[in-house]
């Protein structure tokens, strides 16, 4: 028996009573510290990844704009809907191959330029030149560019929807999840894995581009590889290589700001490029490789046979003719909306048939068509209501009595089909492959998160490898903290390339290298900007930070009508109510379906009895320098939409010259607030699109006025003002 | 009215106002969500412990195994489902089981471990007692912890300011 004096070891070197006992205190501490960590980080993720998928359910409707735009909006000064099929539609310039590639040569370079020069076919030289240039923030010029992808149009055609590659004894193939344009991630992993050769070949599964801020340059190697090593690389269609995603994630914006002459053109012809990239890769007949996953209806066989370039984006549903739908026009959220043309509302699901709306007789004259659907496209808004996260049931070809839910901006359209014709078999195929997502329980359900695709269990997983005899699911499409992650019983390998995707510090990449034996082995890194290594402490601390400042910009952009609902509990004007009634309205007003009351600490103050004090959400960020005439409701509603108009404004600044008329601006902003069922006045437009144009010549700098929208954090300004 | 009779025992509990019980749920909800990933109400069973310790319990390994073995299912699928694992927590919370350890008390038990009275430890002989002793860390949450503790340049833990990152004021 010890004394109490001595803590020391006893003499047969067994530690004391006393610090056993210091020892398990010290190990419930730390893993309670640990356990407070891990779920601040897990928030953290479920933050960025609502904000993600939201806006890609935003993504949906704003194409079915695109859509609206074009049936109703018949003269904006002369150019009529032109301009947006313009972009929208796959306007390849209709001469020959030759002609073309006759054009790009004529392409004067100056001399003045000093950036890299290609000459076709590519050689090592070309590729060297390429990497080395783009570590000097060179640019490619637009000549070369055009020329490239014009090679690589050509060579793609040839190319099967389906590639099958064999592993020889000698090789290992790498495998690279999504870039999303960090080229940074791309130069560390030819850094640490070699330059692709015939020695050494890879595979990228998709997604190079938008968010990052060098797409194009990221294209324009993976592309030039391609070319050089044929045999030995190859690119998977990811669902960002698709021009209306391009258009909302930032790949448009990139080439348009990087390529003021020839921007449109490459634009064109990446359209065609992307849909010519191909679906899937597998390896030895046992290794499917694909960028976002498989559904219950995936069959490789007709994967095979698909006409996959006709399929130019998930977000366009394929072209039907509406002599035999009915269409009827249900409204699922409460908002007033100045809609006359619209039929008064069914209620949500009721699966009625009516008579044709006004809304149908110009769909069917229209050449888009949001109007029809597939069953792997649901409605996020009915998905987002009172029980959000129940996934409906899982999605089967619809019969005849079956209706089809599409969103339409905040309405819901349904229709009824009497059969899916052959195009739109093939276009749910490739969204499925492009769009779906690994979940850990059996069976198949429509990924109502993302929009499209669906949510695969490891029953499907099971049965798809089975059927054709293959034992491995690679794909990518999410981020994981670690770069990757296995599941379904080690079936699915999830590999994601772009380190640091949500935040600095937030995440690792990763690639996956096979040899014959095909067993997996993989590779991490982080880029960083800093040498020290963060803790884990600070790694969520920072990715939490930034988590946060969305969360709060969203609360923001919705302030009046938070607040209006808050204050309906407020009766007697307190400036409190109970923190349930707190995340009730900020669930049911923002849609975003996050633990509310977990992060209420975070976002929002408690008063000494216990009650949440509502205003203080938006303490700590505030406009940044709107425009005078603009009235707050009005500039609420530009926060909300600013990347929505941002695109609009681009498409129609057909010269890039960051102006449009006042007049175009005007009824841009008219239809769509309308669209949006935003109640604005037709003379607080008129102000605001007068006050806008400062010198008085009649066209205004959208970019300018954009920037008004900005939000500041409050903190950060501190920060600025101290450092 | 609610009574909350403890399985096995024959002592009825006291009764809890509705409305306090009703709070508590919705915060035991919420910490769950955060790990539902499927958004059918079950979590992986590995994140248990965490969850119960997020909404502020201290339970050692062994109280947290206890628990899980009430609210598993009769065959353990790894999963487990909130109608089972919202009366135990909120039982658990209401009886404030697994209450919070002083943080002084902290600061004492390193103390106990530096015989010497140095203000600091070895990783060494940290390492040896946190591994060894008491419920023992694996190698990965020992190998966390000392890249969080280590002062790098010298090699040693302070421990005075590593328990005050330990005990950083938590909102909740």
């Amino acid at each position: 028996m010890g004394c109490g004096t001595s803590v020391a070891i006893e003499n047969q070197g067994r530690p004391s009573e006393v610090a056993i006992k210091a020892a398990v205190l010290i190990q419930r501490w730390y893993r309670r510290y640990v356990a407070r960590l891990e779920i601040r980080r897990r928030y953290t993720w479920n933050i960025f990844q609502s904000i993600e998928y939201a806006g890609e359910q935003d993504q949906l409707q704003l194409s079915s704009f695109f859509s609206f735009m074009l049936d109703n909006f018949t003269q904006l000064n002369g150019n009529g809907p032109d301009l947006i099929s313009h972009l929208l539609d796959s306007a390849v310039d209709p001469v020959t191959e030759e002609v073309r590639q006759c054009k790009y040569e004529q392409i004067v370079v100056p001399d003045s330029y000093s950036g890299p020069r290609l000459s076709f076919p590519l050689s090592v030289t070309d590729t060297n030149t390429l990497l080395s240039a783009f570590k000097e923030q060179q640019t490619l010029h637009g000549k070369y560019v055009l020329q490239l992808l014009h090679e690589t149009q050509k060579f793609l055609k040839q190319m099967p929807n389906v590639i099958y590659l064999s592993s020889s004894y000698a090789k290992e193939i790498t495998i690279c999840g999504d870039l999303h344009g960090r080229l940074d991630d791309l130069l560390l992993i030819f850094y640490k894995n070699g330059l692709p050769s015939a020695e050494n070949p890879y595979i990228f599964n998709g997604d190079f581009v938008d968010r990052g801020k060098k797409s194009i340059e990221i294209i324009i190697i993976l592309f030039a590889f391609l070319l050089l090593y044929p045999d030995h690389m190859h690119l998977n269609r990811g669902n960002h290589e698709d021009h209306i995603m391009n258009l909302r994630y930032g790949f448009t914006k990139e080439v348009m700001q990087k390529y003021k002459t020839h921007g449109r053109e490459i634009l064109q012809l990446l359209q065609d490029v992307f849909s010519l990239l191909p679906i899937a890769t597998i390896i030895d007949n046992k290794v499917l490789i694909v960028h976002g996953g498989i559904s219950d209806k995936t069959d490789l066989y007709f994967l095979s046979s698909v006409e996959r370039h006709r399929v130019k984006s998930a977000l366009r549903l394929p072209k039907r003719s509406l002599d035999h739908t009915d269409v009827c026009c249900s409204r699922s959220s409460s908002r007033q909306s100045r809609r006359a043309r619209v039929d008064s509302p069914c209620s949500t699901g009721r699966m009625k048939r009516k008579k044709k709306s006004r809304l149908t007789k110009q769909s069917s004259s229209s050449s888009s068509s949001s109007s029809s659907s597939a069953s792997s496209v649901c409605s996020p808004r009915a998905s987002c209501r009172a029980t959000p996260r129940h996934p409906p049931p899982s999605p089967r070809l619809p019969s005849p009595v079956d209706m089809l839910q599409v969103p339409f901006l905040d309405s819901i359209v349904s229709l009824a089909l009497p059969e899916p014709p052959k195009e739109e078999l093939e276009w749910r195929q490739i969204v499925d492959v492009l769009w779906s997502d690994p979940k850990n329980q059996n069976g198949c359900s429509p990924n109502s998160f993302r929009g499209g695709g669906c949510y695969f269990g490891p029953d499907v997983t099971q049965r798809l490898l089975k059927k054709h005899g293959m034992c491995l699911l690679i794909r990518s499409h999410e981020c994981k903290q670690e770069g990757y992650e296995l599941c379904h019983n080690g079936q699915v390998i999830t590999i994601f390339s772009a380190s640091n995707y949500y935040e600095e510090g937030s995440n690792r990449g990763a690639y996956v290298k096979l040899g014959p034996e095909l067993i997996p082995r993989f590779f991490q890194y982080q880029v960083s900007r800093s040498t020290r290594k963060l803790t884990l402490q600070q790694r969520v601390s920072v990715a939490e930070s930034s988590a946060l400042k969305a969360l709060q910009e969203k609360l923001f952009a919705h302030r009046s009508e938070l607040m209006a609902a808050f204050q309906q509990y407020d009766i007697n004007n307190t400036g409190r109510i109970s923190t349930n009634e707190w995340a009730q309205v900020v669930e049911s007003v923002l849609r975003l379906d996050l633990p509310w009351r977990t992060l209420r600490p975070r976002l929002v103050r408690l008063a000494s009895d216990g009650n949440v004090e509502y205003e203080s959400c938006f303490e700590n960020i505030s406009a940044g320098q709107p425009i005078p005439q603009v009235t707050p409701n009005l500039a609420e509603t530009m926060y909300r939409y600013r990347t929505d108009l941002e695109i609009i404004f681009n498409i129609i600044d057909k010269d890039h010259s960051g102006q449009i008329s006042i007049e175009e601006f005007r009824q841009t902003w008219k239809l769509f607030s309308s669209h949006l069922g935003v109640d604005v006045d037709d003379q607080a437009i008129d102000d605001m699109a007068r006050s806008i144009d400062f010198n008085k010549d009649g066209s205004i700098d959208f970019n300018e006025f954009l920037e008004a929208f900005r939000v500041v954090h409050k903190l950060d300004m501190k920060e600025q003002q101290q450092g | 009215m609610r009574r909350w009779v403890q399985p096995g025992t024959s002592v009825a509990r006291p009764y809890w106002g509705e409305a306090i019980v009703s709070e508590l749920h919705k915060r035991i909800s919420s910490a769950f969500d955060v790990f539902d990933h499927e958004s059918n109400h079950t979590v992986d069973v590995r994140e248990i412990g965490t969850i119960i310790r997020s909404l502020g319990c201290f339970p050692t390994e062994a109280q947290l195994h206890d628990v899980i073995a009430e609210i598993e299912e009769e065959e353990p699928t790894g999963f487990i489902r909130f109608e089972r694992f919202l009366p135990t927590m909120s039982r658990i919370l209401l009886e404030h089981r697994f209450r919070p350890v002083p943080e002084d008390l902290l600061l004492q038990a390193f103390e106990v471990l530096d015989q010497q009275k140095r203000g600091h430890l070895d990783p060494e002989e940290l390492t040896r007692y946190l591994t060894q002793e008491g419920e023992p860390f694996t190698q990965e949450e020992m190998e966390e912890m000392l890249s969080a503790a280590v002062d790098p340049d010298k090699n040693l833990i302070f421990y005075k300011d590593f328990v005050s990152v330990m005990t950083v004021d938590d909102p909740w």
